[in-house]
Parts: C-alpha cells; structure tokens; sequence
C-alpha cells in the first residue's frame, strides 16, 4: 500500500478587534505609557480591566491608574520562545500584580535562567520603544529592586484613543487525506477516477471517503468510474473567486461521473458558458502537472435523459 | 411526569449593521442581552443559566468566546454552555435553552446569539485551503445556486420568482428598524436588473454581511405568570441533522428537514400546517430558498411551494406570511441569524412587532438551518399555553 499523503496546512488571517471603551482607554494607555485598571463595584481594581463587573454583572467605567511596577504572583519558565513571542530568549510567562492593582496581568518577565525567577519577586515594566496601543507596548517585565513607582492619577482621557486593533492569527497543522483520498489522488495521479463501494447499501462514492456516511461502515471496495459523466445541475459563476486564475463567467458544475451513486465538483470548459445545461455529457481534461483535472468538456454524445439523474440532485 | 411549559417573556436585538466599530463582542451581547431583560423586566440575578451560541469560532478568530462573555452576560457563578451548529446555530441555541426549562433543571434562562462579521471574513474562514483537494471553485452562493437550479428544473417554477422574494423581504425590512438593509427605493425591476452572480442567483437574492446580537429569556409557567407583557409559549421544538453530502440526499428538499418540521408539528398537534400555522419566519439566505422550504415544511406539496410566493400568499398581508421581519436578506450576523427567526415568531404571537406585526398571529413557525442544509432546528410558538 503507497504511503498515506501528508503536507503543511497554514491557517492565516488578520482579525480586527473593535475595543468599545475599556479595551480602547487600556491600549491607549500603554501608548502613553499609562497602566490603566477598572474599580469593581466591591472597590477592587483589576488590571487588566474588565468591561463588566464579575460579581454583580454591571457595566463598570471608573477607570484608575495603578503602577508599571509590582509583583510576580506565580511564573513558568519558557526554554524555547516561539514565532510571535514577546521575547526570542528564553524567558517567564509571568502573571504580575502592578503596584494598586488586585488581580495579576500575564506578560514575558525577561530573566537570564530559571534560578533567577521566583513568586514574590519585584519586576518593572519594560516600555517598547515604539508604541501604537497594543499589549505589545509593554516590551516585558524586568527585574526591579527599587520603591513602587508613583501612578499619576491618570484617568483614562486620551487624545486620538485607539479604537480598533488588527490581531493576526496562525495556526500549523499538518493534514492528511487519510487513506481512501491518498489512493484516488494516487489513481489520479494516473489519470484513473477511483471510487470505493459500500459494502452495505452499494453505493459508489467518489472521491471516496473510506467510509460510507449513511450506513458508519468502512468501504475498501475500489471501483472504477467515469471517465466520462453527466452534468446534473451547475451555476454560472460571474464574479472573480479569490485566488483562482479563471476568466469569469464560467460554469461551476456538479457532475456525476458515470457509475458514481453522487456527483463531484468541477468546472465546464470547452462549450459557451450559456450553451451548457443539465444532462450534458462531459469528459475531463487533464493539463500537465495538475492533480485534479483542469476542466470537464462536452463529448458530443446526445444528451442524458432527465430521469437517469434526478435521484442525483 | 410531563414537561415544564416554556414561555418567552424577553427579547432584545441590537440594531443590525455591517460594521459595529464602537464596541466590542462583550459590548455587543451585552446590548443585546440587556434589551431582553428589559422586556422581560427581570436584573441579571433573576437568571440561572446562559445559553450562547454563535457560528465557527474562525469567524471572528476569538476560540471559545464564551469564556469571556461570562461577566458581560451575568453568568459568574452560573451555568454557561456553547452551542454550535453552523448557521442553524441560533435556533438550536433557543432549543437548548428551552429543554433546560421544559427539564425543569433551571426556571429562568438567558439565551443568546451573535456574530460580528466585521472583525473577519466568512468566506475566508469556511474556505481553508485544504491540501490535495481540488478547491471550491465558486463561494457560498455557488454552493447553493446548483440547488436552486435543481428546483427550478422540479418544480418547473418562472425565473422571476426568486426577485419576487427578494423584493417582499426588503421591503418587509424597512418597517423592522433593526433590520440591517433599509433600501428605502426598493423597486422589483432594481432586483430584477441587479448583477447575475451566481446565476440564477442576482446580487439583490442574498443576503448581506451583518454585526448583531440577539437574546431571548425563557421561564418556565410561574415565571410565565409575573410577566409584565403578553408572552410566547413554546409548542413544539426540534433538531435534525444528516452528512452535508451523501449518496441519495435531496439537496432541494433534505429529509432532515422534513423530519425535524414533522417533530414540530407532531409536539404542537399540528396536521395541516398551511391552515393551522398563521406565518413563518424561515432562513432564507438566498431568496429562493423561501418557496424551496415552503415545501420542505409541508406549508405546500412539492413543486408547488413557488405558486404561493408567486400569488402573494408569503407577503405580509397574504395568508400565509413569511419572514415579517425582512428575513435573512436583509439581516445576517450568521450566528444570530436563526435566533432571530425564533425571535421573531416569539415577537408575532406576544403582538409585539410593531410595524411588521401579523393581525392575529397565534401559531407562528420559527425555522433556522446551518451548513451545506444538513442541520435543522425549529420551533413553534403560541399566543396560548400549549395544551396540556
């Protein structure tokens, strides 16, 4: 048995993140070089604030500046930083209560080994030196042996606040197919369309999924389908799809390829877009060097009869 | 011993839009949520339980939201659970939320759906590009257009039924001040003339791209009683589900639906729901979806569901209204989407709808379905408690 396909998958995307009030007055803050908490209705004040009270659900607005220094409440030690980590040393994801603050922040504390991190510990924010309202503006913590520094009273009022925050997101998988896909990509590979049967209702999937979604079986039954096929219903595709190299319009089909019990996806060539219609023949078109077929084109033969793939669509 | 009777006795919606910049998803619920205790006339306390729900977490690229809506939702210290099921996502919600009341396991409970579309792009998050597969040619409306010409070809149904549709539901919109789309120059021949792209689907047939919440709170019979304002009392609830392709499904009408549609009327003592049922309010994403779930319902036999759209029987004023607040069309925070369905059937039996309030609404349908049509949920609502 060949052996089962594996490749990179990379999740991406730049998320926007709107702030509403409490978010936008704590970013900004960092920007001014300002550690801003909120006052709960019991008179705590937490860092970094909240936009509703934990106890008793109010909307809480009352905003106070606490200190860029303060103590590590609890730690762990990171040996091997990541793509997008504060720091590219190793270092200590730390959660430190600021000086004026009743709950603890999560930030890298930068700290030359293990042995030299401890709960109790005094830290002092590290400003970046380019800010722009970002959690990122605090660069790190870094240890600390003088007073507590002096908030100055800073009530949240900024001009040119910061409202919104672009978040890029990644996320690295490695996917397989699996092993009823890698043997169709296989047979593709040399031009064959592979399905596989259900042992229990019969029917052909293809591409086959290597087992059958109604009965819970494993199918492992190859057959072979198409290549030939007929178009049971499709769409004329007018607008530009992302990342696809195609001249709109073109026509977006389902095909059931001859001995398939369901109908796959794929583009019609060969024939005006306003001249295809369900029951066209077609046969597909292979290009160099592609996987999948580039495009189905008509055959010539005269058209399916509606009743032959009704139960289809 | 029989269920707990379910009543909806709040409901609160923010105003639909495309782009709400100026707060943040907690800020979004809230408004929502806060909306719902208002008609209800009830403080965060008076609630035992939250029920949210939303479309993929790669919507807004924020994993298990839930977490931190807890304090914007009142929920510290209570029960909190998450719910998911695609686009049907807000009417399973509501069915969770109301199984906990009918279960008598809680007496009050909030239950919530949103999505704010403007912090990603949904056609990215439902489209990754996953290796070795040919990639989907044509987006969410290429998806469902082959289905709809698969339709037209059964049901024999005029082009022109699907601008009709459109057509009612913008204009449906414009008396409902929290539907997203006020197009207050809607005319049939501006659908009829707007871009083909998907044909047969035009640009005024789908839906738009929407930031919005929507919070309902259910109680059970002796919350149903302090209520300040008329109430909906739940008749029938139900969820289907099948594998979004598989040899044999019917992509038009899925037998998921018709099942999950069955359940419903079998729980309300419905047996013609086209006589029995005074409007509905169904997930219409795309507007020919509309006399499509006409006949999935049962509402009219199969291939006729066009003829009632094409009568005028689904206006607002015809016999058998359906979606009154303007629908999917012209709002869709897709994870909201369906509980604004179910809301909306809550709203017409309490009289409560305002300008877009159905005369003698007793028995309205609330429908949602999510995914490649393979989750279903929907409820019946009354103006009556159900009987027995």
């Amino acid at each position: 048995m060949p052996e089962v396909l594996e490749a990179p998958l990379v999740v991406e995307f730049p998320f926007t993140r709107s702030l509403g009030p409490v978010q936008s007055a704590f970013l900004t803050g960092l920007r001014e070089r300002v550690v801003l908490g909120v006052r709960t209705g019991d008179g705590r004040i937490l860092v970094p604030p909240v936009e509703y009270d934990p106890v008793t659900a109010e909307e809480i607005r009352d905003l106070v500046e606490v200190a860029p220094t303060g103590t590590v409440t609890t730690w762990a030690w990171n040996h091997a930083p990541r793509r997008g980590q504060p720091l590219d040393t190793p270092f200590a994801w730390a959660l430190v209560r600021l000086d004026g603050a009743d709950t603890a922040l999560l930030h890298a504390l930068d700290a030359p080994g293990p042995d030299a991190v401890r709960t109790g510990m005094r830290v002092r924010v590290r400003w970046a030196g380019e800010r722009t309202g970002a959690v990122t503006d605090i660069a790190c913590f870094e240890p600390y042996d003088g007073d507590p520094a002096q908030p100055s009273g800073h009530t949240g009022d900024f001009e040119n606040p910061v409202t919104g925050i672009v978040a890029p997101a990644r996320l690295d998988y490695t996917y397989s197919p699996g092993r009823a896909q890698t043997d169709y990509l296989h047979a593709l590979s040399d031009r064959r369309m592979v399905g596989e049967r259900c042992p229990s209702c019969r029917k052909v999937y293809v591409p086959p999924r290597g087992a059958c979604p109604t009965c819970g079986v494993a199918t492992s039954e190859q057959v072979d389908v198409g290549p030939r096929g007929t178009v049971t219903t499709f769409c004329i595709v007018n607008i530009k799809a992302r990342n696809l190299d195609i001249e709109v319009p073109y026509v977006y089909a389902h095909i059931a390829l001859d001995g398939a019990d369901l109908a796959l996806h794929g583009r019609i060539g060969g024939i005006p877009y306003d001249q295809v219609r369900m029951g066209l023949r077609v046969e597909p078109v292979w290009t160099e060097g592609a996987r999948h077929p580039d495009h189905y084109r008509p055959t010539g033969e005269p058209d399916a009869d509606y009743e032959t793939y009704k139960e289809l669509l | 011993m029989s269920k707990e009777p379910v009543a909806v006795v709040g409901i609160g919606q923010t105003r639909h839009v495309a782009a709400r910049r100026d707060v943040s998803i907690a800020g979004l619920v809230r408004e929502a949520a806060q909306r719902a205790l208002e008609d209800a006339e009830l403080t965060w306390a008076d609630v035992d339980a939250v029920v949210i729900g939303k479309a993929p977490d790669f919507f807004e690229g924020v994993m298990m939201p839930e977490l931190y809506l807890a304090d914007a939702l009142g929920a510290v210290g209570k029960p909190m659970l998450r719910v998911h099921t695609a686009g049907s996502v807000g009417g399973s919600t509501a069915l969770v939320a109301a199984n906990l009341v009918a279960a008598r396991v809680h007496g009050t409970v909030l239950t919530l759906a949103f999505e704010k579309q403007s912090e990603s792009n949904a056609m990215w998050g439902l489209s990754l590009p996953i290796p070795f597969q040919q990639p989907l040619l044509a987006g969410a409306g290429g998806f469902f257009a082959p289905h709809v010409r698969a339709y037209m070809r059964r049901s024999g149904a005029p082009d022109t039924v699907g601008s009709l549709v459109a057509y009612k539901d913008r204009r449906n919109a414009l008396r409902n001040p929290y539907a997203h789309l006020h197009e207050h120059d809607i005319t049939l021949e501006k659908v009829q003339a707007s871009p083909m792209l998907w044909d047969p689907i035009r640009y005024s047939e789908t839906c738009p791209s929407s930031d919005g919440a929507c919070a309902m709170v259910l109680t059970d019979r002796a919350g149903a009683a302090r209520a300040p304002r008329p109430v909906a009392w739940m008749h029938g609830g139900a969820m289907r589900s099948e594998p979004t392709l598989f040899a044999g499904k019917d992509c038009v009408s899925p037998q998921a639906g018709k099942d999950c549609a069955a359940d419903v009327y079998r729980q309300a003592g419905i047996a013609d729901p086209r006589r029995e049922i005074d409007a509905v309010e169904m997930y219409v994403p795309f507007s020919w979806y509309e006399p499509m779930w006409l006949e999935n319902l049962g509402f009219a036999d199969e291939g006729e569901g066009w003829k009632l759209t094409e009568s005028g029987v689904t206006e607002l004023d015809g016999d058998l209204p359906v979606d009154m607040s303007g629908g999917v069309l012209s709002t869709n925070p897709i994870g909201a989407s369906g509980m604004i369905r179910f809301a909306e059937a809550a709203l017409q039996v309490r009289g409560l709808a305002g300008e877009h309030q159905v005369e003698g609404a007793r028995r309205v349908l609330g429908h949602a379905y999510g995914g490649g049509s393979q989750f279903f949920s929907m409820w019946l609502v009354g103006s009556e408690p159900p009987a027995s």
